[in-house]
């Protein structure tokens, strides 16, 4: 039967991709948000930070790195609302690959994050942006990006089988900006508190956001950040997969 | 006549909660069984196990000749399932849902088509077009779903509370649809609150409670335990109710608070009409006198020697 999982996850990746057809106007704001998020840093509050270079040259690494962790609210919502409505009931009784299901919603998100992406170095390029590091180390870059949401995936859906219900789900919400904001992804290290200064070099979006400068030839770029920004995000994985897949096997307890 | 779906001695825990405590269940083949019970009976836990959804603590559970545990992608060949909740796509379309579920059932591109377009047809959703399924009613919603459940044409079908939360127009709809089943040789296995609705589609009727059968056989043997149809009797004058309580026939029981004495009753007309006037003769007036089935409360105090029913919504 494994020789349906292809196939089967395919259909699934499907679903996903008529959802989009179905709501154009809610993946538009999704695109939209982080191009907002980066005009506002970029043009109201940036400017005065004490980066080296152009500012806009530190944040939209920066950006896209934020960009990649916030995909883990969609990957939840999306993984609740399906618990919630049953149709992962009438999946879960059919002789389907069973792993159709997650896989389907990885292939679906990843793409989506993969298009985020695009629209953010359009956006960047668009307000003064450059990469200066060449072709292959620009796509490097997206590489390491793609593989902070491969992460941030497998939290996503392993939270959203736990949270079960959509109020959690908001909890979760709120608490991916902290997170998300203790980073370098605005502002770099040095110009904080040290307690503060070292919570942020140790958040993984850090090591992305500096390896990814690096590899851009942006400022805050520093060599010698690249294992980190592998190391971390698979070992996110090496956790949260076997978690998620022990979570999806145990609906039936 | 083999078994199309045996269960014994499932049990299921959750917690301190027992959710199954022993249930026994055989359906033999091509027949309509309905599972009969209150909230928290242990008809959707039952249901779950029987579909692969859930996994029994203990016992055997065999669907179409297959055990649920071992061979559950055997099983889920076969089967075919309607939960309490729709369990279709709400963004999609009908035949977005009906062709994807298809090709989830390996049909391939071609048939999962040709068959969604079949069964939108035969469930009278064929104009539906490409409106998703969240601005359905209630009756279409199911209908879809139920659509969805018939797509290999199972040898076994669940239908979970298939009415409940339905308006009397989508439960006739559902109703209509589930009799056009029967015949064509599906085992239908139908959990429900509703007496009636039992009643009204299914061969066999087990009773449960607390995660047990407590009562088993045809809707008439059941009824008959429990005394069969009553008659009900509102008089105008409570001081009246005790004598018209003494002209009808059997054990009655009395309400005094709203003025009504209900009978059991054996020939519905003969019954109806010689109320009607010893009540007449003995200048009794009536405000209200109605024949109907006992409802599932009353099954349950009989069946349950009277212990306390208080969750039981009939």
């Amino acid at each position: 039967m494994s020789t349906y999982v292809l196939s089967d996850s395919w259909t699934m990746t499907r679903r996903e991709l008529a959802h989009w057809a179905r709501q154009p106007v809610q993946v538009v704001v999704g695109l939209v948000f982080p191009v907002m998020m980066l005009l506002m840093f970029g043009y109201l509050i940036g400017g005065g930070r004490e980066v080296k270079g152009e500012y806009v040259d530190f944040l939209v690494p920066g950006m896209l790195a934020l960009t990649m962790a916030f995909g883990l609210e969609g990957t939840m919502t999306a993984v609740t609302q399906d618990l919630n409505k049953g149709v992962v009931d009438r999946f879960r009784s059919m002789p389907m690959a069973n792993s159709a299901v997650l896989v389907g919603r990885s292939v679906a998100d990843m793409l989506q994050s993969a298009l985020g992406l695009a629209v953010v170095i359009a956006v960047g390029y668009a307000i003064g942006w450059r990469a200066h590091g060449g072709l292959g180390a620009a796509l490097g870059a997206v590489g390491l990006l793609l593989l902070l949401r491969f992460a941030m995936l497998w939290i996503g859906i392993f939270l959203g089988m736990v949270a079960g219900r959509p109020e959690m789900v908001q909890a979760v919400q709120i608490l991916v900006w902290p997170v998300g904001f203790l980073s370098n992804a605005f502002a770099s290290p040095e110009s904080m508190p040290e307690w503060l200064g070292t919570v942020v070099e140790w958040n993984p979006m850090s090591a992305t956001a500096t390896a990814v400068r690096d590899l851009f030839g942006n400022p805050g770029g520093e060599p010698g950040h690249m294992a980190a920004a592998i190391i971390w995000p698979v070992a996110l994985v090496a956790v949260f997969f076997p978690l998620a897949v022990r979570k999806f096997q145990a609906l039936s307890r | 006549m083999t078994d199309a779906i045996v269960v014994e001695g499932a049990r299921k825990r959750y917690g301190e909660k027992r959710a199954l405590d022993g249930l026994d269940l055989r359906v033999a083949q091509g027949t309509v069984h309905g599972v009969l019970g209150p909230n928290g009976a242990g008809k959707t836990t039952t249901v779950r196990m029987l579909a692969t959804l859930l996994r029994a603590d203990e016992g055997k559970i065999e669907v179409a000749g297959h055990d649920v545990r071992t061979r559950a992608r055997e099983v889920r060949r076969r089967v075919g399932l309607l939960g309490q909740h729709a369990a279709v796509d709400e963004e999609l379309g009908g035949r977005q849902n009906l062709e994807m579920f298809g090709r989830l059932y390996h049909l391939g591109a071609k048939r999962a088509g040709a068959r969604a377009d079949e069964l939108l047809e035969r469930f009278g959703l064929a104009d539906t077009g490409r409106k998703p399924v969240k601005q359905y009613s209630g009756g279409m919603r199911r209908r879809l779903d139920l659509a969805a459940s018939l797509i290999t044409e199972p040898a076994v079908l669940f239908l979970d509370e298939p009415t409940t939360g339905l308006d009397p127009r989508g439960r006739a709809e559902v109703w209509a649809s589930v009799r056009s089943l029967v015949g064509g040789g599906t085992t239908v296995l139908l959990t429900t609150q509703y007496l009636e609705e039992a009643d009204q589609l299914a061969d066999r009727i087990s009773v449960v409670d607390r995660g047990r059968v407590i009562a088993e056989g045809t809707a008439d043997g059941l009824k008959s335990q429990v005394g069969g149809d009553r008659i009900d009797v509102v008089v105008r004058h409570a001081e009246q109710l005790r004598r018209a309580a003494a002209l009808l026939p059997g054990e009655t029981a009395v309400d005094e608070d709203r003025r009504l004495v209900s009978a059991p009753v054996t020939d519905r007309m003969a019954a109806l009409a010689g109320a009607v006037r010893a009540l007449e003769d003995a200048g009794i007036e009536a405000e209200d006198i109605a024949l109907r089935r006992p409802t599932l409360d009353e099954v349950f105090l009989t069946l349950t020697g009277g212990r306390e029913t208080a969750e039981v919504t009939a």
